[in-house]
């Protein structure tokens, strides 16, 4: 997993509620057995045609060269299906940030397994974004805060093992496994089912 | 002792690590379902790091996602997805996994496969790949959906990571009207929620509606559970589940079924027990329902007007069904309809839909496909003779899957076409890109099938 401490960069808003794990990757694009490349699918319904061709009309083709790494979205953002792909095209297309003013429970476990923090704000806070369409947002996780350069900055809450693994660019397979005695403990003490 | 939840008490007899200010819990779990889809890279993550699977008596693979429905399962999406389910049969044969394959006699959707084969078992912890894992706690189990990464804890060591959910309690007192199934239960429960309105909880049904109803009934209420955001639903077990159980090929047996049931019986909230948040529909006051949007909360009454839109982004849903405010639900023209998926497509539901059918012709411009949730189901229904009612009144009898559901396995919609669907998404492209999804029961589902657009189901029933 690729550390994240701090990042700057101009953002993306998709200004629109319950973006469900269907639009962000639909499921016919589910079917490749690795990780990757799955950007080229992010969103494809709404950036590509009936017939393929690409939408430029559509700001997540338009701004693809400006290499943006922070996805601004409405409420529930990555709502629905379990589906990590979500996140692999997500991180895959760039991005390493979502802020939303809530975000789907599986999704935001997905995302921090990957190296992409989720942020969950208040709505006034995405009235301010709104506001500020193009500025660079600065992102710093060891102080759980950000917000546009040289103005306001907001805290985030961000949970202390998921920081650490975020900080250190770990995953936490390896934590898990160094609880190998516990488990064997436990499997040993347990009782039915 | 303090009084607890039913979900507090299975996640204490779970904890092989209580969770600390620094650390999540750790999570044991009793039962691992595994499918073609999210699992090839926690497999890829295994192997790369030369782990085992932990527990292969604990985990269990079978087919659902990919696979095509048609008679000779040959029609495959694409040759990324026959590649996929070969994929999961090379990972189950290298890594000890059994998996009940195509020619199994018991491969269905996990989350109709599993509670069949008695895998499912009340005060258990239960995962799977999939958001709709949720449906085991019908039988008072935790089970929740979870990530590739996730999928890959728990091949390795067993266990999750898990900081401790909320609890919310959802009563439901009276009992539901002639024609009004657990579906249209769900569906009023998510649309007071709210399509966010659960999540960080598990939610915990219970009232008199709840007791009443069967062990496939409960599936297809805890099934819909995340579609309010919530992970998990449960159910305390009791006589209906232990009935349910008895004599399935994973459910202990002699001995330790007298053992298991002392244990389980105990399993129910403590009457003080607080919950974190409560509340209380009335199932009496129920008609059928369907969603007119694209999201699971936008459902209304069968004989009820679309609502006027409340934000842009319903205003955007109700574009892209090409419906209005104020607008009938019935009469609304369906080009398809779709009976199965691990919310509808058990037994139960499928005589349920049949008895709509029965004598009857459906209307010839509608294409209508019945996917049996497994082939135990599927079986069973053609000893029934279930399957030549469906075909009589002109419907595809399919093999088991998730179908149309999810749509990446050769069965899907064409842009624009409307589908009335016993699935759980009526998300925008859920069914085929540009299709649109109006989400109903079963009876709802074939009387739609029959009148040619949507109908109140009930007039066909009595």
């Amino acid at each position: 997993m690729q550390a994240l401490h701090t990042l700057e960069s101009k953002f993306l808003l998709l200004d629109q509620e319950n973006i469900d794990t269907d639009q962000i990757i639909p499921a016919r694009f589910l079917t490749k057995t690795d990780k990757n490349g799955f950007g080229q699918e992010l969103f494809y319904d709404w950036r590509y045609t009936a017939d393929g061709h690409k939408r430029e009309d559509v700001e997540l083709n338009r701004r693809q060269a400006e290499g943006l790494q922070i996805l601004v979205a409405g409420t529930n953002f990555g709502c629905g299906s379990s589906r990590e792909h979500a996140v692999w095209a997500l991180r895959d297309y760039g991005f390493r940030v979502v802020i939303a003013p809530s975000i789907g429970d599986i999704f935001k476990s997905n995302a921090l397994k990957n190296g992409v923090l989720p942020i969950e704000i208040a709505s006034d806070v995405l009235a301010v974004l709104r506001q500020q369409r193009d500025s660079v947002l600065s992102i710093d996780v060891l102080q759980q805060i950000f917000g546009v350069l040289g103005r306001e900055t907001y805290s985030f809450t961000l949970d202390a093992f998921a920081k650490t693994c975020l900080l250190q660019g770990v995953d936490a397979l390896g934590y898990l496994m160094q609880k190998e005695a516990q488990i064997y403990a436990f499997e040993a003490r347990r009782p039915l089912c | 002792m303090k009084a607890q939840t039913l979900f507090e008490k299975i996640w204490q007899r779970h904890l092989v690590v209580p969770e600390t200010s620094e650390h999540p819990a750790i999570l044991y779990i009793d039962c691992h379902l595994v499918h073609e889809v999210t699992s090839p890279q926690a497999f890829t993550e295994l192997r790369t790091r030369g782990l085992k699977v932990r527990r292969t008596d604990r985990t269990f693979a079978t087919l659902d996602h990919s696979i095509p429905t048609d008679s000779e399962r040959s029609a495959y999406l694409n040759a990324a997805t026959r590649h996929q389910v070969q994929t999961l049969r090379e990972n189950c044969q290298e890594f000890a996994v059994p998996l009940f394959d195509l020619d199994s006699g018991d491969q269905g959707i996990v989350h109709v496969m599993g509670p069949e084969l008695g895998l499912t078992l009340p005060g258990s912890t239960i995962v799977c790949g999939d958001s709709h894992t949720a449906t085991h706690g019908a039988f008072g189990a935790l089970a929740f959906g979870i990530g590739t990464s996730e999928v890959g804890h728990v091949l390795a060591t067993q266990c999750l990571l898990q900081s401790q959910p909320k609890t919310m309690a959802v009563y439901v007192k009276g009992s539901l009207g002639p024609g009004v199934s657990a579906k249209d239960l769900i569906l009023e429960i998510i649309r007071t929620l709210g399509f966010a309105g659960g999540t960080g909880y598990v939610l915990e049904y219970k009232g008199e509606a709840i007791s009443a109803m069967s062990m496939e009934e409960r599936m297809t209420l805890c099934n819909m559970t995340i579609e309010a955001g919530a992970r998990a639903g449960l159910i305390a077990p009791d006589a209906t589940t232990f009935a349910y159980l008895k004599g399935r090929r994973f459910a202990p047996k002699d001995a330790a079924w007298d053992a298991a049931l002392s244990d389980w019986i105990q399993l129910s909230s403590d009457p003080q027990a607080v919950y974190d948040a409560e509340i209380t529909i009335d199932a009496a006051a129920l008609t059928p329902m369907v969603t007119y949007g694209t999201s699971p909360d936008q459902a209304v009454g069968i004989q009820a007007r679309i609502p006027a839109a409340r934000s842009p982004s319903e205003t955007k849903a109700l574009a892209y069904m090409q419906l209005e405010s104020e607008q009938r639900m019935e009469g609304i023209p369906v080009d398809v309809v779709f009976i199965g998926s691990c919310t509808n497509g058990r037994l139960s539901d499928l005589r349920a839909a049949a008895q709509v059918f029965s004598g009857r012709q459906k209307a010839p411009q509608v294409r209508v496909l019945v996917v049996p949730g497994s082939q135990a189901v599927k079986k069973a229904a053609e000893e029934e003779g279930l399957d030549v009612i469906f075909r009589d009144a002109g419907a595809e009898w399919r093999e088991p899957g998730c179908s149309l559901c999810i749509a990446m396995n050769g069965d899907q919609l064409e842009p624009g076409q409307c589908a009335v669907s016993t699935s759980n998404r009526n998300f925008a492209g859920r069914q085929g890109k540009g299709a649109r999804t109006i989400l109903a029961s079963p009876v709802t589902a074939a009387a739609a099938a029959i009148a040619g657009c949507v109908t109140d189901p009930r007039p066909y029933l009595f």
